[in-house]
C-alpha cells in the first residue's frame, strides 16, 4: 500500500507541471490558456489567478465538462501548493482533457512573485444558499449571480406580464427594479396579476408590488414610481439608469413612447404582449436589431385593437408570455445565450403552439433607421388615434 | 391550398375560424380568396388596394414587406401568419397624459 508522498510523487510523474514563471507567461499569451483553481471555496475568496474559473476539488470531475467542454483547451491547475491540484491534473487527463498542466509552486509562489491577485466579491452565506441553483449552472455562476445582483431593470407596468417578470427577477437576485405604474390595485386585476394578493385591493400597485418583491427577496430594491410614463417624465425615469426595460403596457401610445426613448437612450426593450388566448414577445436591441416601429410602423385603427379589459385574455397566458419576458431579460444581463432581438415568438394558448416570425431592421425607420424622420418626442395618443391614411 | 392564420381580433369576421384554407399562388391572390368568401376583412388587411401598414403578413416566417409585398409567392402546405399589433399587457399604464 502506498503512503501519500508515494502516491503523490507517483502521480506527480505522470503529469506534465510548469512553474509560475511560465504560467506567467501564459496568462499573458493568446494561447487560449484557462486556469482552473481547485481550491477550498475560502481559498478563492481571498484572492485568485486573474481570469482563473473555479471549481472545488471535490466537484472538479462532476462539474468540469460543463465549464470546459473543449476537452482540447489548455488547462493550467492549480491549488495552493500544487499538489492537490497534481491529482485534480491526473483526473482531468482520465476524463480526455488532452492539454494539462499542473502548476507546480501553486497560488503561494504566484503571490511570492508579485504576479495580479484577483479579489472576488463575495456572496454571503445567505445568498450562497439562496441563489445556488443558479451558483451550479455554468452560464450563471458567482460572476454571474454578482451581475444580476448589480443589475437594473425597469419595469413598464405591474399588472399582467409584470406580475410574473417582476416576481422571476426579484427571485433570481436583480438588485434593483424599477416599477412604473399609476393603478391601484382592483378586484378584477387578480384573477392574473399574480405579485398582488385581496388583502391590497385599493393599494397603489406599485406599493403592492414592492411588499411582495422584497418579501421574496431582501437583496432586492423596488424604486416605484406611482405615474403614469409620458413624454415629460420619461427622460427623468430613465436618467436613474437602467440595463434593460420590460415593457408590458397596455396601449399603443405608452408602446410607441417606450419605444422611440429606449432607442434614443440604448437600453433593450423586452417586449411581451397579450390578447386573450394569444401572446407576443421579442427583443429590441437598439444599435442591434430592429425596433417596435421597424415591426409595427402604425399601430392598428382603435376597432381593430381592443384591449384586454375589452377583450378578455385568459389568467395564466401572461404568466408565460411574462416569464419568457424574465428569462430574455437575465440572458442579457448575464450576456449568454441567443436573444429574441430579431425573431418575434408567438403563443397560441388554444392550440399550444409556439410559432417565430423573422422581424428585420427597416432602413427607413423613422426612429432606428439610417436617416431617422423623428428625432423627439411626439404626441403619441395623437399618433395612435390618427385618422389612417387611404 | 395555403393555411391562414386568423388573429384573434379579426376572427368575428371569419366567424370565429382561427384558421382557414385559402387558395393562390401569391399573397394578393390568398387574400383575394379570403375577401371573396369574407368581404369584411378587406378592409381590415388592404388599403388602397396595398397591403395595410397596421397588419403584417408572413410567408415561411418572413414579413412579406421584406420579400415581394403582395406579389410574395406562395406554395402548396405553405402557412401564412395575420399578425396585428397587440397593446395588451399590464392595464396599468393608460394613454392618458402620455
Amino acid at each position: 500500500m502506498a503512503t501519500y508522498r508515494e502516491l503523490l510523487a507517483q502521480v506527480k510523474s505522470e503529469i506534465d507541471e510548469i512553474s509560475t514563471i511560465e504560467a506567467h507567461e501564459r496568462l499573458d499569451s493568446s494561447d487560449g490558456s484557462l486556469f482552473v483553481d481547485v481550491r477550498e471555496p475560502d481559498e478563492w475568496d481571498e484572492g485568485h489567478i486573474p481570469g482563473a474559473i473555479y471549481t472545488g476539488r471535490g466537484r472538479l470531475e462532476q462539474r468540469i465538462e460543463g465549464l470546459v467542454p473543449d476537452k482540447a483547451r489548455p488547462l493550467v491547475v492549480y491549488c495552493s501548493a500544487g499538489s492537490r491540484s497534481a491529482f485534480a491534473a491526473k483526473a482531468l487527463e482520465e476524463l480526455g482533457y488532452v492539454n494539462v498542466v499542473n502548476l507546480a509552486g501553486g497560488f503561494q509562489d504566484w503571490k511570492r512573485n508579485g504576479f495580479d491577485v484577483t479579489i472576488p466579491r463575495v456572496l454571503s452565506p445567505e445568498q450562497r444558499s439562496r441563489y445556488s441553483r443558479h451558483l451550479l449552472i455554468p452560464e450563471v455562476g458567482e460572476d454571474g449571480q454578482q451581475r444580476l445582483l448589480d443589475a437594473r431593470v425597469l419595469l413598464i407596468g405591474a399588472g399582467g406580464l409584470g406580475s410574473p417578470a417582476s416576481l422571476y427577477l426579484a427571485a433570481a437576485g436583480v438588485g434593483t427594479l424599477g416599477i412604473i405604474d399609476a393603478d391601484v390595485v382592483d378586484e378584477s386585476n387578480l384573477q392574473r396579476q399574480i405579485v398582488h394578493s385581496t388583502d391590497r385591493l385599493g393599494e397603489p400597485k406599485v406599493t403592492s408590488a414592492k411588499r411582495t418583491l422584497e418579501a421574496l427577496n431582501p437583496d432586492v430594491r423596488v424604486v416605484p414610481f406611482q405615474e403614469r410614463l409620458t413624454s415629460e417624465n420619461v427622460d427623468r425615469i430613465l436618467a436613474e439608469g437602467w440595463d434593460v426595460i420590460v415593457d408590458g403596457a397596455d396601449n399603443f401610445p405608452t408602446r410607441y413612447l417606450v419605444n422611440d426613448a429606449s432607442v434614443w437612450s440604448g437600453i433593450p426593450v423586452v417586449h411581451g404582449s397579450i390578447f386573450r388566448f394569444e401572446g407576443q414577445v421579442t427583443v429590441f436591441s437598439p444599435g442591434v436589431g430592429p425596433c417596435y416601429r421597424c415591426l409595427f410602423p402604425q399601430p392598428p385603427p382603435p376597432e381593430l385593437a381592443p384591449s384586454c379589459a375589452e377583450g378578455g385574455v385568459l389568467g395564466v397566458l401572461p404568466g408565460i408570455i411574462g416569464s419568457i419576458q424574465a428569462s430574455e431579460t437575465l440572458k442579457l444581463i448575464l450576456d449568454r445565450g441567443d436573444s429574441l432581438a430579431g425573431r418575434l415568438l408567438l403563443f397560441d394558448a388554444l392550440g399550444t403552439t409556439l410559432d417565430e416570425v423573422t422581424v428585420r431592421r427597416n432602413p427607413d425607420c423613422p426612429v432606428c433607421g439610417d436617416s431617422p424622420t423623428i428625432t423627439e418626442y411626439v404626441d403619441y395618443v395623437e399618433f395612435c388615434n390618427a385618422p389612417l391614411q387611404i | 391550398m395555403a393555411t391562414i392564420r386568423i388573429p384573434p381580433t379579426l376572427r368575428a369576421e371569419v366567424g370565429g375560424a382561427r384558421e382557414l384554407d385559402a387558395r393562390g399562388c401569391t399573397v394578393a391572390d390568398v387574400i383575394d380568396d379570403l375577401v371573396a368568401r369574407f368581404p369584411a376583412l378587406e378592409t381590415q388587411l388592404l388599403s388602397g388596394g396595398q397591403l395595410a401598414d397596421f397588419v403584417n403578413v408572413y410567408v415561411r416566417g418572413e414579413d412579406v414587406r421584406t420579400r415581394d409585398g403582395l406579389d410574395t409567392e406562395v406554395r402548396e402546405g405553405d402557412q401564412l401568419i395575420l399578425l396585428p399589433a397587440m397593446a395588451g399587457g399590464s392595464f396599468g399604464v393608460r394613454p392618458h397624459g402620455v
